[in-house]
C-alpha cells in the first residue's frame, strides 16, 4: 500500500493495535514483486484462520492473499461456508451477504466502484465453496460470466458442503457416500470448468493447491485478465480432511495424488486469444521491467 | 469520486445539485399530467443515482425500462438487467457495500424472490431505495394490485413507506434518499404503492425542475465502513461471531439487531420533517375515522364524500410511514373516535392487525372493508359498511330482482 494510501496519525500510533501498526510498517502492499515467497518474511494479509487444523483452505487462503497483485485496491467477496470463517481475519475489504448470491454481489461491486472510481484500478475477486458456486449461486455464477462482469471467481472445491457437517455438492464425485447421498452420489460430477469456458471466461484452471508457485501464476493471470478483458475462473481443489476422514498432516499428499494427470485435478487450463495476447504483452513488460532493474543496479554500482 | 455535497456545481449530467430543502420545498414546480411509471422516471431523473438495476414483472416493468432510458440520457451512472429479482437485489447491495446510491423497482412475486436480501440490507445498513409497486402474490397466478406484499417488509429493518399518489411518489423517492442516507438511519426504504391503480393511471403531478438534482451520495457519511478499500481495514476479530454459541456472540447479533431497529426509530425525526409527519389526519374531531395507507385511503376519501350526503360525519387518517410506525400519533388521532373503520387491499388485513396492537380499546376497529386478487374496492362498499356498523339500514348496493 501503499504506505500512502495507509498511515497512522502519530499521536494515535501507540494507541493502535500491533497488527495494525505492523500492517503499516511491515506490508507488502504496492510491492509490484509480491507472491508467496513473502509469506513468513513480512505481515501478512491474514495470520489466524478458524478453520479446523490442516485444512487445505488455509494454506490456499495464504497463497491467493500473498499473490493479489494489488492487495490496496481488491475488495473480495464470499459465501456462507467454511471460507467465511476465515474472511473475518483478513486485512483488506470482504463482503459476506448471503449463501450463494456472491457472483451478484460482485457484479454490483464491481460496477459501483468502476463508476466511482474512473480510470483506477479497483479488483473484485469472489471467493466461495463448491456449494455456493455450483449449487445454490450457478445461475448468478453463470450470469455474471455471460455478461463479462470483469472480476475473478474463485471456488474452493472440497466437493461437498463442508460447513453443514458434508453434505452432497455438484461437484462431488458420483458414488460418494455422504450425508444426502445415502447410497452414493447418482449422478457425475459437474464439469464447471468446461462450462466457464463455454460461458464466456477468458481464463479458467482447474488444480489443486498443494504448489505455491502455481497458485500465485494463475491468480496473478486470472486477476489481470479480469481487470483487463472479462471474467475469469478458478477452480482450486482444497479438500476437506475432516470429512473424507484424514489427519491433519495429510491434506496435501491428498491434494498431491488427485492432480495426477489421470485424476480429476490434473492441471487444466483454458486461455481465449484475447487473454493470451495479454499474457504475453505482460510478460514482455514484466521481462523489461527486470532488464531495467538490473540495469539500474548496475549503474549504481558501476 | 463524489464525496463531498457540492451544492452549485453541475453533475456529469449538466444539472446543479441543489440543497434537497430548497429543491423540494422552495423551487418552481411545473404540473405535468403523467403516469405512476413516469412520475418514477422523473423522480429518479432528479435523484443523482449512480445505479439502478432492473428486471421486468408487471406493474413496474414499464418504469423500469424508463429508468434505462434515463441511463442511456446520461442521468444514471450504470443500469442493467439482472437474472432474477433475487439476483437484482444482491447486486444492489453490492453496488451499496462498493458506494453507491442504488435505485430498484420491484412487485409481488419478486419482492418476495428477493426475500432473503432485504434483512441483509438492513443488517448491512445500505440505503437502497426499492419502489414496490404491489401486486398480487397468491396462486393461482395474479397481476393485479394487492398489498399483502407489504406486510412481509414489516419485519425487515427496512423503512416501509405507502405512497398514496403519483405526487407522493414524486416527492417521496427524492426525500426517501435524504432520510435512509442520513449517518444515524443508514437504512434501506421500501418505497410502496399500489400497482396499476398508482403506476398505470395518469394524474397531476408538479415537478421540481429538471435541470436540478439532489447532492450525491457520500458513502462516507455511513456508519460502516464502505467496502472500495480506500481506508483499509484492520484485522479486528479473532472469530467470526457465528462460530459461538457463547453469550458474547449472542450479545453481538442482539445488540446489532436492536441497532438496526434504533436506526429505524431514529429516522422517525427525519421522516416527520421530510414527509410533514408520518399521518396526514382530515377532519380530526369525527367519531368515525377511515385510518388505512395507500389508495384505500383515496377510496376512504370517497367514501367520507358519499357520507356527509347522508349527514353522516367521517374523518381520515392517512398513514404515510409503516416503518416507522406512527403509533403515538395514531393514538392521539383516534382518541375521541367511536369507530376506526380500516379499509384494505388485501386478505389478511395487516393493517388493521398493526392498528389495533397501538390503540387502547381495540374493539373499535373495524377490519374491513377488504378486498383483494385486483378487485377495486368502490366507496360504496365502504360507505355501506360503516351505516351497518351504525345500525343504519342500507339501500340494496344492486337490485338483482329478488
Ligand atoms: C439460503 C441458505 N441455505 C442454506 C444455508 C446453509 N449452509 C451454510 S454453508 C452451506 C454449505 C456450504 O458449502 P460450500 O459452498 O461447498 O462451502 P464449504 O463449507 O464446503 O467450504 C450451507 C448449505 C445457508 N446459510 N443459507
Ligand atoms: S470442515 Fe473441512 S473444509 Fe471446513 S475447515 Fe474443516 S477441514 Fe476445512
Ligand atoms: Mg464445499
Amino acid at each position: 500500500m501503499s504506505l500512502e494510501r495507509i498511515k497512522i496519525a502519530p499521536e494515535m500510533y501507540e494507541i493502535m493495535p500491533p497488527e495494525y501498526q505492523d500492517l503499516v510498517k511491515n506490508a507488502t502492499y504496492g510491492n509490484e514483486n509480491r507472491g508467496w515467497k513473502d509469506i513468513g518474511t513480512s505481515k501478512e494479509l491474514i495470520e489466524e484462520h478458524s478453520l479446523c487444523a490442516g485444512c487445505p483452505e488455509s494454506m490456499a487462503f495464504r497463497y491467493i492473499l500473498a499473490s493479489l497483485p494489488a492487495p490496496e485496491d481488491t475488495v473480495m467477496v464470499g459465501s456462507t461456508g467454511c471460507t467465511s470463517l476465515v474472511f473475518p481475519h483478513v486485512g483488506i475489504h470482504n463482503i459476506h451477504s448471503l449463501f450463494g448470491n456472491q457472483n451478484a454481489i460482485a457484479t454490483g461491486l464491481k460496477r459501483a466502484l468502476t463508476v466511482r472510481f474512473p480510470g483506477r484500478i479497483k479488483d473484485v475477486v469472489v471467493l466461495a465453496g463448491d456449494g455456493a458456486t455450483v449449487d445454490i449461486g450457478l445461475d448468478m455464477t453463470l450470469q455474471a460470466w455471460f455478461r463479462q462482469e470483469k472480476f475473478t471467481t474463485i471456488c474452493f472445491d472440497n466437493e461437498l458442503y463442508a460447513n453443514t457437517g458434508g453434505q452432497e455438492s455438484g461437484l462431488m464425485q458420483k458414488g460418494f457416500v455422504a450425508k444426502m447421498a445415502p447410497v452414493g452420489k447418482t449422478f457425475e460430477k459437474v464439469r464447471l470448468p468446461e462450462i466457464a469456458r463455454e460461458s464466456g471466461c477468458h481464463y479458467v484452471v482447474n488444480c489443486t493447491v498443494s504448489k505455491p508457485n502455481l497458485i500465485e501464476k494463475v491468480i496473478k493471470n486470472a486477476i489481470h485478465i479480469a481487470r483487463e478483458i472479462g471474467p475469469t475462473y478458478l477452480q482450486l481443489y482444497t479438500p476437506c480432511i475432516l470429512e473424507i476422514g484424514k489427519n491433519s498432516m495429510e491434506g496435501l499428499q491428498e491434494m498431491r495424488d488427485s492432480e495426477k494427470p489421470t485424476e480429476r485435478f490434473a492441471y487444466r487450463e483454458y486461455i481465449s486469444d484475447q487473454a493470451k495476447e495479454l499474457l504475453t504483452e505482460m510478460a514482455a513488460k514484466e521481462k523489461e521491467r527486470k532488464a531495467e532493474a538490473k540495469r539500474q543496479l548496475a549503474s549504481v554500482k558501476a | 469520486m463524489a464525496t463531498q455535497s457540492s451544492v452549485g456545481e453541475k453533475n456529469k449530467a449538466g444539472q446543479t445539485i441543489t440543497d434537497p430543502w430548497q429543491m423540494m420545498h422552495d423551487a418552481e414546480r411545473t404540473p405535468c399530467f403523467f403516469t405512476g411509471s413516469e412520475v418514477i422516471k422523473e423522480a429518479l431523473r432528479r435523484a443523482n443515482c449512480d445505479i439502478m438495476i432492473a428486471y421486468p414483472i408487471t406493474p413496474q416493468s414499464e418504469a423500469a425500462a424508463l429508468a434505462g432510458e434515463l441511463f442511456a440520457e446520461g442521468f444514471i451512472g450504470d443500469y442493467f438487467r439482472g437474472e432474477s429479482e433475487f439476483a437484482v437485489m444482491s447486486q444492489c447491495a453490492g453496488a451499496a457495500f462498493g458506494g453507491a446510491r442504488v435505485f430498484t423497482t420491484t412487485a409481488g412475486p419478486g419482492t418476495m424472490r428477493a426475500m432473503e436480501n432485504f434483512p441483509m440490507w438492513a443488517g448491512a445498513r445500505l440505503p437502497i431505495q426499492m419502489i414496490v409497486t404491489c401486486r398480487g402474490i397468491n396462486s393461482p397466478l395474479s397481476i393485479q394490485p394487492d398489498t399483502l406484499e407489504i406486510s412481509y417488509l414489516l419485519n425487515t429493518g427496512m423503512l416501509v413507506w405507502h405512497a398514496e399518489t403519483a405526487q407522493d411518489f414524486y416527492d417521496w423517492i427524492l426525500k426517501g434518499y435524504m432520510v435512509s442516507e442520513e449517518p444515524d438511519v443508514h437504512l434501506p426504504l421500501a418505497l410502496c404503492c399500489d400497482g396499476f391503480f398508482v403506476t398505470h393511471t395518469k394524474d397531476m403531478v408538479s415537478l421540481t425542475p429538471a435541470d436540478m438534482c439532489l447532492p450525491p451520495y457520500d458513502p462516507y457519511r455511513s456508519p460502516v465502513p464502505c467496502m472500495d478499500m480506500e481506508c483499509p481495514p484492520v484485522r479486528m476479530m479473532r472469530d467470526p461471531f457465528i462460530m459461538k454459541s457463547n453469550y458474547i456472540s449472542y450479545a453481538t447479533h442482539a445488540s446489532w439487531q436492536q441497532e438496526v431497529w434504533a436506526a429505524v426509530e431514529r429516522s422517525r425525526k427525519h421522516t416527520v420533517r421530510w414527509l410533514d409527519g408520518l399521518i396526514e389526519v382530515e377532519n380530526p374531531g369525527a367519531e368515525i375515522l377511515l385510518v388505512s395507507s395507500g389508495t384505500a385511503v383515496s377510496q376512504g376519501r370517497e367514501a367520507k364524500v358519499l357520507l356527509e350526503e347522508e349527514g353522516i360525519d367521517v374523518g381520515i387518517v392517512k398513514i404515510k410511514s409503516l416503518r416507522p410506525w406512527p403509533g403515538e400519533e395514531i393514538r392521539e388521532a383516534t382518541k375521541n373516535a367511536k369507530h376506526i373503520i380500516v379499509p384494505e387491499f388485501n386478505v389478511t388485513g395487516w393493517m388493521a392487525r398493526e392498528i389495533k396492537a397501538t390503540i387502547p380499546n381495540s374493539e373499535r376497529v373495524y377490519a374491513g372493508p377488504r378486498v383483494c386478487g385486483g378487485m377495486t374496492l368502490p366507496p360504496e362498499i365502504i360507505a355501506a359498511d360503516i351505516k351497518t356498523l351504525l345500525g343504519i339500514k342500507n339501500k340494496a348496493l344492486a337490485g338483482r330482482g329478488s
